[in-house]
């Protein structure tokens, strides 16, 4: 059984996301170590971008934060080794935008991934039309490749999103982008009805998720809950002392998320 | 590469999935997805509907001012000539679009896209701009269609750019300043992409130059290539046969590929895009081509300026529309085919060109047509007598007098 199918055999996952390298490189590892102790199942390592363009002002105040710390592609593999030998059961996802990825090829990159013990990779800007950018390269490495599902990918096109994807699906509950409003609770539960019918890997959704109580809504009827910006928030505001807000809102989403199982 | 190195014809790119051999492509979010494959169905339709092109055409003509008239430039011609061996100095021609409605070839596309953006009923026009010449020509057809308009704008560029700012709202446009990174046409164009995944249902985005996802790059130059289809009728019937050089500054390249690309098939046609060298290609310039490698950004694979991680670096130019860390798509692959040459020229030499063109044929150009007049003082000499080099005077300068003002030292 792989990381992300013990993850999500618990019941509704937590999946965090913060920054990596914000507000720098040494502290991100305390920050992930504290989203693991207060209960998260999956951790999403961002990939600082100089050009954000589908995150909202919380996730790119972190890419300037990070890229300003002088955060490099080498740092985050480091902090991904880290955290695979601290934590040998948790899934690794990093997150980012296509060039920081594919700029020393695919094969550069995904080697590097297995190296460092990442399970996934999620890639904003490398839609189904463009996969041979980096899809083959990861599959070859064993390495997941996640793709998003939005409320304007229909039934005709889902097929296209879920073919050669695994770990799970990242369904974007708003057209917009990150930190900004949640959708309607019965919009996502239409969505993820639609989707499930289609995908045999687990659906978490995300976007504009903040709260306990939205996350709990939302774990009713998806496998899980992706919470970003709030965390990031969090860093933003407490920077290195950060740890502590961040365990304590992991906490309660994690509570929250695992009580609706 | 899936089209071959040497193809039979170099007017047949994209291929079907939007890629100009290695570059090009769609790499936008899955939001926007199913938007950009909406807009490449409505304009394979619209390409074949007469009466697309009939109300484009008829645009064109009399809202813009089209044709624009080809010029013989007898005294640059004289000058260029004092400096060159016996036997050269070759004839330069301009192809005038900096007369167009706007001052700027950017309103070609302008008119094509709010066809088609109507077409697709959308109903709110979202556009990035750098020197503010495309936000102009966008806020002008909004206008003209009354639609409501959305300019994002460098908070750096609107700075330096008041006038053009002003124009955008008086034609009713909102401008809105984008603080994020350098505050420049990159920052700006993330902000446009950042509003349209969240209207994509009733927002069309308005690309003002020959790059960004599939069908963009292909569209943009169709839409511009009215001034190498004009040019060239027009350069026949004047003197009988072809140009043997043409030139076209680029940032994104609209105005290069748009005279360009209907002479990519004839063969005795050389081609030079020229880049902006900034301070040098030592220092802070923007010249993606010859400073950069290929990349993936704002939806297309291209060659960018950027830093050995991959992260963009900031472009420098004199010149705000051609300060810009990537290029349009289809250069990148005519680079790499070799049918066209790029060259770049630094922003001193800009304004040396600049200059000469306003005290020898009595026209102001735009900071960006300058860097290809600056190419022209450099090529033309080498050339024989004979030859004919034609460079497209995209715009024209009177938004750049102030920056020019500053930078001569004269204090307005």
């Amino acid at each position: 059984m792989s990381r992300f199918e013990r993850a999500f055999s618990r019941g509704p996952a937590l999946v965090t996301f913060v920054t990596g390298g914000d507000p720098t490189p040494e502290a991100t590892p305390a920050i992930l170590d504290a989203l693991v102790a207060g209960g998260a199942d999956v951790i999403e390592l961002g990939m600082p971008f100089t050009d954000p363009m589908a995150d909202g002002p919380a996730i790119q105040q972190a890419n300037l934060r990070s890229l300003g710390a002088g955060t490099t592609t080498a740092d985050i593999f480091h902090i991904a080794t880290r955290f695979r030998e601290k934590h040998a059961d948790v899934p690794l996802v990093l997150m980012g935008y296509a060039n920081p990825m594919i700029t020393r090829g695919p094969q550069w990159f995904a080697n590097e991934c297995r190296k460092a013990g990442v399970d996934g990779v999620i890639c904003v800007d490398i839609p189904p039309e463009e996969d041979a950018e980096l899809g083959p390269a990861l599959r070859a490495a064993g390495i997941s490749l996640i793709r998003l599902a939005t409320p304007t990918t229909d039934t005709a096109r889902l097929p296209a999103v879920l073919d050669g994807s695994s770990g799970f699906l990242y369904y974007v509950s708003v057209a917009g982008i990150t930190g900004m409003q949640q959708a309607a609770q019965t919009s996502i539960e239409d969505a993820v009805t639609r989707i499930k019918a289609s995908a045999t890997i687990p659906v978490a959704v995300g976007f504009g998720v903040r709260t306990p109580e939205q996350a709990a809504a939302i774990a009713r009827v998806a496998d899980g809950v992706v919470v970003g910006s709030a965390l990031v928030d969090l860093v933003g505001q407490h920077g290195a002392d950060a740890v502590g807000p961040v365990e304590d809102l992991t906490r309660a989403l994690a509570e929250a998320v695992h009580s609706a199982r | 590469m899936t089209a071959s190195a040497n193809p039979n014809s170099f007017r047949t790119q994209p291929d079907e999935r939007g890629h100009f051999g290695q570059f090009g492509g769609r790499y936008v979010a899955e939001t926007l997805m199913p938007l950009i494959l909406d807009l490449e169905r409505e304009y394979d339709k619209a390409k074949s509907d007469p009466a697309f092109k009939a109300e484009f055409d008829d645009l064109l003509e009399h809202y813009v001012g089209r044709p624009s008239p080809l010029y013989f430039a007898p005294r640059l011609t004289e000058e260029l000539a004092k400096s060159a061996l016996p036997g050269k100095g070759a004839q330069v021609w301009f192809k005038r679009d900096e007369l167009n409605h706007t001052g700027a070839h950017k309103i070609n596309n302008c008119v094509g896209q709010i066809l088609l953006a109507i077409r697709m009923g959308k109903t709110r026009i979202i556009a990035e701009t750098g020197a503010g010449q495309h936000g102009v020509a966008t806020a002008t057809v909004c206008a003209r269609f009354g639609l409501p308009c959305v300019i994002f704008m460098g908070a750096t560029d609107v700075a330096r750019q008041a006038p053009n700012v002003f124009r955008m709202k008086l034609l009713g446009a909102k401008v809105v300043p984008v603080t994020a990174g350098a505050g420049t046409l990159k920052d700006a164009m993330n902000e446009a992409l950042r509003d349209w995944v969240a209207n994509v249902h009733d927002t069309f985005y308005i690309i003002g130059t020959a790059a960004g996802p599939h069908p963009y790059p292909e569209l943009v130059r169709d839409f511009q290539s009215v001034i190498g289809k004009e040019a060239r009728a027009q350069m026949l019937s004047r003197t009988g046969r072809l140009p043997d050089l043409l030139v076209a500054a680029i940032g994104g390249g609209s105005n290069a590929i748009g005279l360009f690309h209907p002479f990519l098939d004839d063969a005795s046609v050389r081609m030079l895009g020229v880049e902006a060298a900034g301070h040098g290609l030592d220092k802070l310039h923007a010249a993606s081509l010859a400073g950069g490698r290929p990349g993936v950004l704002h939806g297309n694979k291209t060659y960018l300026l950027q830093d050995d991680d991959g992260q963009i670096l900031e472009g420098h130019s004199i010149s705000a529309g051609l300060d810009y860390p990537g290029i349009g798509p289809e250069h990148a692959w005519l680079k790499e085919v070799g049918r066209v040459d790029y060259t770049s020229v630094t922003d001193t030499e800009a304004l040396e060109g600049f200059q000469l063109l306003c005290r020898t044929e009595g026209i102001i150009p735009a900071l960006e047509p300058a860097h290809a007049i600056a190419a022209v003082t450099k090529v033309a000499p080498t050339m024989p007598k004979d030859s004919i080099i034609l460079a497209n005077l995209c715009g024209r300068g009177d938004k750049d007098i102030f920056s020019v003002a500053e930078h001569l030292g004269v204090t307005l």
